[in-house]
């Protein structure tokens, strides 16, 4: 990969960051975070479906009529997604189970049109492939994020396994109830946000 | 930017559509079995999990087949019917606005030691989508043996825990008949209940909505049976 390619890829984790400095998915990233493993699932689906689709309509980007080129896009992401969904049901059903409705929302992730209007429609297809992996990458490391604090706080376990030790309790420890609830997770997206713009000052608007 | 004709625009999006269609279908057709399958297996697992057998998706098959012996259909007024137990679609049957139509499945499983328990399929609504569940019950029809629900989509943490066994292990011993005749179901009460009490478990906390869910679902779909389990319990 090229350090350009590289560029691409890495951007999104820090200074272009889709949730955190775009701001964009943050439904999802509220919705699908209460617990860490669906959180993962998600974050490897929209990886999936945005790189692909970059790469799809990067080939097509020639082709598309300018005027209907939203409902293109839309096609192509929503094909992709109902074959990602039909394909976790048959393999891991357990996994769709717990996802339930939010792979069918995948459609309306906002960085996926985002991405697919800003960078693939003008760009060749293994850049805007790479470019794909990287965002919905970006995307996936703050949902695990979230989904970690918020399992972890909330629930005193990780993927599902208990680990914050009894004597804890017995001390007088509790879960946090209000971990589970979304507005938890916009906190702990406003407090990532607070410490990435503390750490970068680039990102902080001149007044 | 270069300009397409209207022509180009409605040929472009006929084809892309119909290539999108077309290869949809392929997969959704080609994916299909395996998809049943994995259904068909979470309903066997779901059924043992009632008679208090784990299952894994491995072996939920052979061990369906060692426990549950037994299955037929009956309808609100205990008769037999002819019909396959397992191929019976619960939703479709609850909904029928005749109750005499409705097709009841009733399985019953032999444990180890020639133990009966006999297992009856529940649905109803939680607070973002529908609930469905097993419940199985001793010879006498009154005392539940064991109990197992699951849901589409409630809120995870609060009416979610309805899966878990903390939630489900209370209603193990419960009895739905008072006075051995009258029906009174299980309730699931808010704030603490008498664990000597033979009629109620304890709601979650935060999951309002889904425990009165569950208890509805509880209730009107056993109350189906309620002619059967009175006719059959030894």
């Amino acid at each position: 990969m090229s350090s350009k390619n590289l560029k691409l890829f890495t951007t999104p984790f820090n200074l272009q960051n889709p949730v955190t400095v775009q701001v964009l998915g943050i439904c999802s990233a509220l919705a699908v975070t209460v617990k860490l493993k669906p959180a993962i699932v998600m974050g490897l689906s929209v990886t999936i479906v945005t790189a692909f689709s970059n790469l799809i309509i990067s080939y097509m980007r020639d082709y598309i009529p300018p005027r209907i080129r939203i409902i293109v896009q839309l096609v192509v992401v929503a094909a992709l997604v109902i074959l990602v969904d039909q394909i976790l049901r048959a393999f891991v059903y357990d996994v769709s189970k717990q996802l339930s409705v939010y792979v069918g929302l995948i459609i309306t992730n906002c960085i996926i049109m985002g991405r697919l209007e800003a960078y693939a429609m003008g760009n060749k297809p293994w850049p805007s492939f790479v470019d794909g992996l990287g965002n919905g990458a970006g995307y996936a490391m703050i949902l695990i994020i979230i989904g970690f604090t918020r399992e972890l706080l909330g629930s005193g376990s990780l993927l599902g396994h208990h680990v914050v030790p009894n004597a804890f309790f017995q001390a007088g420890y509790m879960n946090n109830g209000m971990m589970i609830m979304p507005p938890m997770a916009l906190i702990v997206v406003g407090l990532i946000i607070w410490i990435q713009r503390s750490k970068n000052p680039e990102l902080i608007e001149s007044k | 930017m270069k300009n397409f004709s209207n022509t180009y625009i409605y040929t472009f999006s006929s084809v892309m559509v119909i290539v999108v269609a077309l290869l949809l279908a392929l997969a959704a057709l080609q994916l299909k079995p395996f998809q049943d399958k994995n259904i068909e297996i979470e309903k066997k697992q779901n059924i043992l999990a009632s008679i208090n057998i784990v299952a894994t998706t491995e072996n939920a098959e052979s061990l369906y087949e060692k426990y549950i012996t037994e299955s037929f259909v009956v309808n609100v007024n205990g008769e037999l019917i002819e019909k396959d137990a397992f191929s019976v679609d619960v939703r479709a049957e609850l909904s029928k606005s005749n109750k005499l139509d409705r097709l009841l499945p009733v399985y019953v499983s032999t444990l180890e030691g020639g133990k009966k328990a006999y297992v009856v399929p529940l649905r109803g609504k939680g607070l973002w989508g529908p609930i469905w569940g097993y419940i199985s019950f001793e010879k006498d029809l009154n005392t539940i043996y064991g109990a197992n629900f699951d849901h589409q989509g409630e809120t995870p943490g609060l009416g979610a825990e309805i899966k878990e066994a903390w939630f489900q292990k209370p209603f193990i011993g419960k009895q739905i008949f008072k006075d051995s005749t009258q029906f009174v179901s299980v309730k699931v009460n808010k704030g603490g209940v008498d664990p000597k009490n033979l009629h109620a478990v304890d709601a979650i906390s935060g999951g309002t909505i889904t425990s009165k869910g569950l208890e509805a679902m509880i209730d009107s779909s056993l109350i189906q049976y309620k002619t059967y389990f009175l006719m059959n319990r030894k």
